[in-house]
């Protein structure tokens, strides 16, 4: 260390000659940069291993300084599968809430962890769970095949049997204004997994996201599958387990409002 | 190196490094110096990883849900309604069939005489416990239908209307109480 600094302390001196240096005075120059202080933050995380399956689900403790971590909950989250515990599982990718991998709870919402910023607040916990009420994989990694099934049984892809017989199809700006607001959803799951009636329904109830982009292709003028489309939803399960409750727009990391559009739907299918 | 370079040695060099029988020798040598692995491997068909998969589906645990979800205005609004509209139906059918059954017992003159009998507290206590559940169900139950028309229909529409529910709801069980 005392080497270190005699170097650097030559280095500085060296320059002060050859360079022109933003500090006002030598002396200056040679202060240390100011540490700043612990803040230490307990995190306590949802824990569970396939491989130990008779061992019950627990919440781990890890506690790490704030101040030597980014200020998002994904860094917690790297730093402590980094240094502390390599074993800890996670799903993330982009870091920048366009992805939607690490949706997860945290301190009782649902959110993008890479959106979600630690609350500096040290003498809180914060406690991570997986979205609620699905099966897990392994620690915070739940099991989204339901999910997608779901998605892919709405047939979230354009259908007409009339295509333009040059070129592509075309849309009145009013018409595309329809879509927005539906079209940013990136199924990152959070707001089908905050919602009470998919927790007791999910296996009949398609849930917040996957309703959303049915709406989706519902409002879209350049689809004329319309009618068979709402006919899909014209039971007691499918879409009317909504309840109206807002859990899922309360919660969404990117501001849309599902249940909006499935108000919106039933408002359509009513007037069928 | 430059000799070899110099002389033109390298090409035959090479070979000579590289034959097939000396290879081997230096394969079975390195092979016998270092220790065989402790890890023994299974070999499985294709069928039996889904197998494994299935046996752990078995096993795997449900994340936690309302028990950890944030308490909010929201759903345990939605929970409320629900549960008022089974405890004022359960009344309602409860008063109703009891009535059927021995309208002896359970007819007006009868629920009069044994209210006005009661005390004063349990009077009020009773009024407004009756109160709160009607008030509620029923101004949530407008909330309701503004959504169904396609009204309020934002988060902070949500809210607001909420907040208004259970303000409501306080005035009119404080007014029916003392009624």
């Amino acid at each position: 260390m005392s080497v270190l600094s005699l170097a650097t302390r030559r280095l500085a001196k060296a320059s002060i000659t050859n360079t022109r240096l933003f500090s006002s005075s030598s002396i200056k120059l040679q202060a240390e940069p100011l540490q700043k202080p612990v803040l230490n933050k307990e995190f306590k995380i949802y824990r569970w291993n396939p491989d130990e399956p008779s061992k019950k689900p627990t919440l781990q403790s890890y506690t790490i300084d704030l101040n030597q971590t980014g200020p998002m909950i994904l860094d917690a989250l790297i730093k402590i599968k980094n240094e502390i515990d390599p074993t800890l599982t996670f799903r993330r990718s982009c870091r920048e809430g366009i992805c939607g991998s690490c949706a997860m709870n945290i301190d009782g919402q649902n959110t993008l962890a890479c959106l979600c910023r630690i609350d500096r607040n040290a003498s809180k916990d914060s406690k991570i769970y997986p979205l609620p009420h699905m099966y897990i994989v392994k620690d915070l990694v739940p099991d989204l095949t339901l999910f997608y099934k779901q998605y892919k049984s709405i047939q979230p892809y354009l259908q007409n049997d009339n295509p333009p017989e040059k070129g592509e199809f075309l849309q009145s700006q009013e018409d595309r204004r329809k879509l927005d607001g539906l079209y940013e959803c990136i199924l990152c799951a959070c707001c089908s997994t905050s919602c009470p009636s998919y927790w007791w329904n999910q296996d009949e109830y398609l849930g917040p996201a996957t309703l959303m982009q049915a709406y989706r292709w519902i409002a879209d003028s350049r689809d004329s599958n319309a009618a068979k489309r709402k006919e899909l939803l014209q039971n007691e399960m499918s879409m009317y387990r909504c309840h109206t409750i807002f859990n899922c727009s309360r919660t969404c990391p990117k501001g849309l409002n599902p249940a909006a559009a499935i108000a919106k739907i039933k408002l359509e299918l009513s007037a069928d | 190196m430059l000799s070899t370079r110099v002389l033109g040695l390298a090409p035959s060099l090479r070979q000579a490094a590289f034959a097939p029988a000396r290879n081997q020798v230096l394969k079975t040598v390195i092979r016998s110096s270092i220790a065989r692995r402790s890890v023994q491997t299974q070999s499985l068909k294709p069928e039996d990883g889904t197998t494994i998969l299935n046996n752990q589906r078995l096993l795997r645990p449900s994340s936690p849900h309302f028990t950890i979800y944030q308490p909010q205005l929201t759903w345990i609004g939605s929970i409320f309604n629900r549960a008022t509209g089974v405890a004022l139906g359960a009344l309602l059918y409860g008063f109703s069939l009891s009535y059927l059954v021995a309208p002896g017992t359970f007819d007006s003159v009868h629920v009069i005489e044994f209210v006005s009998g009661l005390p004063d507290a349990v009077k009020y206590t009773g009024k407004f416990l009756l109160a709160l559940p009607f008030s509620y169900h029923s101004f949530n139950g407008l909330r309701h239908l503004a959504w169904d028309a396609g009204k309020f229909l934002t988060v902070k529409g949500a809210y607001s209307t909420g907040y208004a529910v259970l303000g409501a709801t306080a005035l009119s069980s404080a007014y029916l109480a003392f009624m």
